[in-house]
């Protein structure tokens, strides 16, 4: 097997974690395709860094990681408090501006 | 470690990737394709173990442990605690608000996933140098990460930090309700409930005169109606209230259809003894 195969299941991670944010309605179901699609490219990244032989991927996917927890986080937080305003965690739900 | 370094892997490796592979794909489908969120969470999980398993694979040890610790540790349970506090069995609606939207979207997936892997089939990605190397330089995976991360991107590394005090501060302040009015007294409450006459007594309990006394089952009216009024907001709010009011019907329905059944067969047989007894 050719290592080029994780770059293949990195890019058809992406692509379904897209799908989902596109297909899904739920928040936080959005929100978990889009961790997948971060995930997808922590799996490129640590490909690349193998096939150039240092270590300079691994550092951009650690850093991917650390923003993701922040911003999971953060994005947490609204979809809590988004639910208490609507009583729904439909991303069509919140079609005003105002809560 | 020579492994990691030539362009065509183990066959132990390949086995893996292929087994789990095939398994991180369906648990990212089932993640997009569940209808209930905890149940999207939990495959979720799974696809991002598998990548653990992969980022060891690949000689990024630090980073498979860090995936697990950080990833389906903390972040996934984070979101498990949101799931549970959104309401568990709250299903995603079915109805489309754009028309054909579904479709189109995953056409978009299927056209995006195509250029993407073409893209990495044109490449020229041939020679794997690994990372062999690189991990021995400083003595390891973690010395040469570490290595990096304070001389090379030392600045990076401490915005970063500044990063993650500002998301834990903007969780608190999004996430945290100021009391604007001072909470009402249980005396207060009662004469309020006097004055607006509407219900004076405290609210009936659910499960009253239903054949189950859960929470989430409402009570009986007197005529056999279910009331919504004795089952707690929360769970009218998520329409997570059971109806149980037809069971009892519906079983006296099938225990009288299985004794005429029975009194049927009966019957037939005893037919058939009296003809048998004429002859």
């Amino acid at each position: 097997m050719n290592p080029v195969n994780y770059l293949y299941l990195a890019a058809l991670l992406f692509t379904i974690g897209a799908a989902g944010v596109l297909i899904r309605r739920n928040a936080i179901v959005v929100f978990m395709c889009v961790e997948l699609m971060l995930n997808a490219c922590n799996l490129a990244f640590v490909a690349f860094s193998r096939m150039h032989g240092n270590l300079d991927g691994q550092i951009i996917a650690f850093f991917t990681m650390v923003v993701a927890a922040a911003e999971v986080v953060v994005g947490l937080a609204i979809i809590v408090s988004l639910f208490r305003s609507r009583h729904s965690a439909s991303v069509d739900d919140a079609s005003l501006m105002k809560l | 470690m020579n492994t990691l370094a030539a362009s065509v892997t183990s066959t132990g490796e390949a086995v893996q990737f292929w087994v789990l592979g095939t398994i991180a794909v369906i648990g990212a489908l089932c993640t997009i394709l569940m209808k209930r969120a905890v149940h999207s969470a939990l495959c979720l999980a799974g696809t991002m173990i598998i990548l653990a398993v992969f980022y060891l694979a690949n000689g990024a040890y630090f980073l498979g442990v860090v995936q697990i610790v950080v990833y389906t540790g903390a972040i996934m349970m984070l979101f498990l605690f949101v799931v549970m506090l959104v309401g568990v069995t709250a299903a995603d609606s079915l109805k489309e608000t754009l028309k054909g939207q579904r479709w189109l979207a995953a056409a978009c997936g299927l056209g995006f996933g195509i250029l993407l892997i073409a893209g990495i089939g044109n490449a020229s990605l041939k020679n794997f140098n690994g990372l062999g190397a690189a991990n021995s330089a400083h003595g390891g995976n973690v010395e040469g990460l570490a290595a990096l991360i304070f001389t090379k991107y030392v600045f990076a590394f401490e915005i970063t930090g500044a990063l993650l005090i500002t998301a834990a501060v903007g969780a608190m302040v999004l996430t945290h309700r100021e009391r604007t009015e001072r909470a009402k007294t249980q005396r207060e409450l009662s004469e309020q409930r006097v004055r607006e006459g509407k219900h004076l007594p405290p609210l009936p309990a659910p499960g009253v005169y239903a054949r189950h006394n859960a929470v989430d089952i409402a009570g009986l009216l007197p005529d056999g109606t279910p009331s919504e009024l004795t089952v707690n907001k929360t769970l009218r709010d998520r329409g997570q209230i059971r109806d149980v009011s037809t069971e009892a019907l519906d079983d006296l329905k099938a225990l009288e259809q299985r004794s005429e059944e029975r009194l049927g067969r009966d019957k037939d047989a005893r037919d058939r003894d009296g003809q048998e007894a004429k002859r």
